[in-house]
């Protein structure tokens, strides 16, 4: 019988175990976690904080989940070493866990630069995991000015989160826009005024350089004064488990489209890894929740001697803030279509033939249909692009392509 | 497992659908109370161009995208149907995100909705369908790879 060990309990670990256990139901699964949680959305923290969720309602899968999928988890433990001659996976109690493929899925862990003083700062926090929120949660109050270093996806949803409950949120960033790694200038430019119109001050092309106990000394020279400080800063993937055996390692861990590391019998799944992206054609981190699913579920069924591959990858968000909404997909690159008013943006890029990106605000009523054009790079001469540039509707594909999308089976 | 169909040389695009769906998701008696003068949020669609028109609804995919991208752990597959648990959903819309057929839209409240067939409404078998005119869309078994 197989033995199959998982580290890490995120996400990519759920799709690890449906993805196994959709060919085998009898092998032995053992889950590594980490945090002392069954698997949560990691994604709703800050909606936890917003009141929008709660902790019952965040739980990624149901309570029989481990039972029903016939698992073992082991909480509160961390693997330290995968000893690949012997197979065998240590943890940092001593113990040693045999195996016969290991699925790494370790996600990603805060950067924290190398501040000066930041050990002088009593409230501290991090923003990545339910403990990191619930001790935010525990340290925030009405009269808290919070300092939130990091205009990311995570520290403009956790300025999002704090909303309503403190005095004052204060977002810096060394990049001069908010959302750097997934807008240009001028889509930034409609998001921030409208995180501006919701209370929350910004200090772009300006980071902290040095704190001393509640106040930060700014590259610009400014001070600004705070009595919580976050640090979203960015996140590294991971990859230590397999660095330490000389696997190959980027950014992340390196995946094919198998999952496969570069060591027999270990895969790796979800925020640790690099693997295509067919956009840009080039490995990247892609650390978005449906691609550690679907690399999880494709670990799982090869693991588990099926034959999967997860070859359509692409980066896509879908974030929104007081109600605000940006979708992007794919690479920005090549040839633009822009439609724009005050407040609502379009950007489609195509490149030989192909759509190989998008960036949608305010509008994005049925955007997954230039998603699937973007995933199955579909040849933009065999549809009505210019139907479909205006309006995301499937009139715009050919009547045979429709008959196969609405005649039958999916 | 039956699905909904729509037989686009039969649709007269005619919107009927979209307001015996949102009817039937009202949970209301009567429909001139549910519907008049209101905005309604229908999980059909009507796509239409010049020369054609069809109704959209979810394709309870095979292997839905939908359910592994949502980030709230809020759409399963439930014996066939694709199916959104309104408790869990937060409107993050990346739903809309991914789905091919542009099968999904929030509701009234942000929460995301679609067609689960009637199924869980008192309609007990799809409205759109019992609706249509001239029997364009249907309710049908189409040979299933599950
Ligand atoms: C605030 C926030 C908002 C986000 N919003 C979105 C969004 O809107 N859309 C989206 O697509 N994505 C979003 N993401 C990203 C998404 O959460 C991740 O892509 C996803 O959770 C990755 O899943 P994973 O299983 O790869 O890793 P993780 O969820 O990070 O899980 C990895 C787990 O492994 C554990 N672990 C690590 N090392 C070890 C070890 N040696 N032994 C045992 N356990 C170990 C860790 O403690 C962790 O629990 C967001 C993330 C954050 C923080």
């Amino acid at each position: 019988m197989n033995s199959y060990v998982i580290i890490g309990n995120g996400v990519a670990a759920v799709g690890c175990i449906e993805g196994i256990r959709s060919v085998d139901k009898d092998g032995n699964i053992t889950v590594i976690s980490e945090e002392n949680h069954a698997v949560y959305c990691r994604p709703l923290i800050s909606y936890y904080l917003e009141h929008k969720t709660d902790l019952t309602h965040m739980n990624y899968r149901d309570e029989h989940f481990y039972e029903n999928m016939g698992c073992e988890v082991i909480y509160g433990k961390k693997a330290v070493q995968i000893d690949s001659k012997q197979k065998q996976v240590l943890l940092d109690d001593g113990t040693a866990l045999p195996y016969t493929s290991v699925c790494i899925a370790t996600g990603s862990s805060p950067f924290v630069p190398p501040f000066e003083g930041l050990n002088t700062v009593e409230q501290c926090y991090s923003f990545m995991t339910l403990d990191d929120t619930l001790a935010l949660e525990k340290a925030i109050h009405q009269d808290a000015n919070v300092l939130i270093v990091g205009a990311g996806l995570i520290g403009l949803k956790c300025a999002e989160g704090l909303h309503g409950r403190v005095k004052s949120i204060t977002v810096c960033d060394l990049a001069d826009r908010v959302l750097s790694s997934i807008l240009d200038t001028e889509c930034a430019a409609i998001m921030q005024r409208h995180l501006e119109a919701n209370d929350i001050q910004f200090l772009l092309g300006d980071t902290a350089v040095k704190f001393d106990k509640n106040t930060a000394f700014m590259k610009s020279g400014k001070q600004v004064s705070f009595d919580i400080l976050v640090l979203a800063v960015g996140v590294r993937a991971n990859t230590a488990l397999v660095k330490d055996l000389g696997g190959e390692v980027n950014r992340g861990i390196i995946v094919n489209t198998k999952m496969e590391t570069s060591i027999p019998d270990l895969f790796a799944a979800g925020d640790c890894t690099e693997g295509e992206d067919i956009s840009y054609g080039q490995k990247r981190v892609l650390a978005i929740l449906p691609n550690a699913y679907m690399q999880g579920h494709t670990a799982g069924v090869n693991m588990a001697g099926g034959n999967a591959q997860f070859d359509n990858a692409i980066p896509m968000n879908s974030i929104g803030f007081f109600g605000l909404h940006a979708m992007t997909a794919g690479s920005y690159d090549g040839e633009v279509y822009e439609e724009k008013t005050d407040c609502k943006l379009k950007r489609l890029f195509t490149k030989e033939n192909r759509l190989i990106g998008f960036i949608l605000i305010g509008e994005t009523e049925r955007a997954g249909i230039y998603t699937s054009l973007i995933r199955e790079q579909t040849p933009l001469d065999s549809i009505n692009f210019e139907m479909l540039r205006a309006v995301a509707t499937t009139a715009a594909f050919s009547p045979e392509n429709r008959r196969k999308k609405f005649g039958g089976v999916v | 497992m039956k699905r909904v169909y729509v037989n686009e040389e039969w649709c007269l695009g005619c919107h009927l659908c979209e307001y015996n769906c949102a009817f039937a998701n009202s949970g209301m008696k009567d429909m001139a109370t549910a519907l008049k003068g209101k905005t309604i949020y229908p999980r059909i669609h009507i796509e239409e161009t010049d020369n054609i028109s069809y109704a959209v609804s979810c394709r309870h995919c095979t292997d839905p995208i939908c359910v592994k991208s949502c980030i709230a752990g809020a759409i399963s597959k439930v014996d066939g149907v694709v199916h959104i648990d309104k408790e869990k959903c937060v409107g993050c819309l990346t739903c809309v995100l991914v789905c091919p057929y542009g099968a999904l839209a929030p509701g009234e409240t942000g929460i995301m909705q679609k067609c689960e067939l009637c199924l869980q409404n008192t309609c007990g078998e799809p409205a759109c369908v019992k609706g249509c005119p001239n029997h364009a869309i249907v309710y049908e078994e189409r040979g299933d790879a599950e």
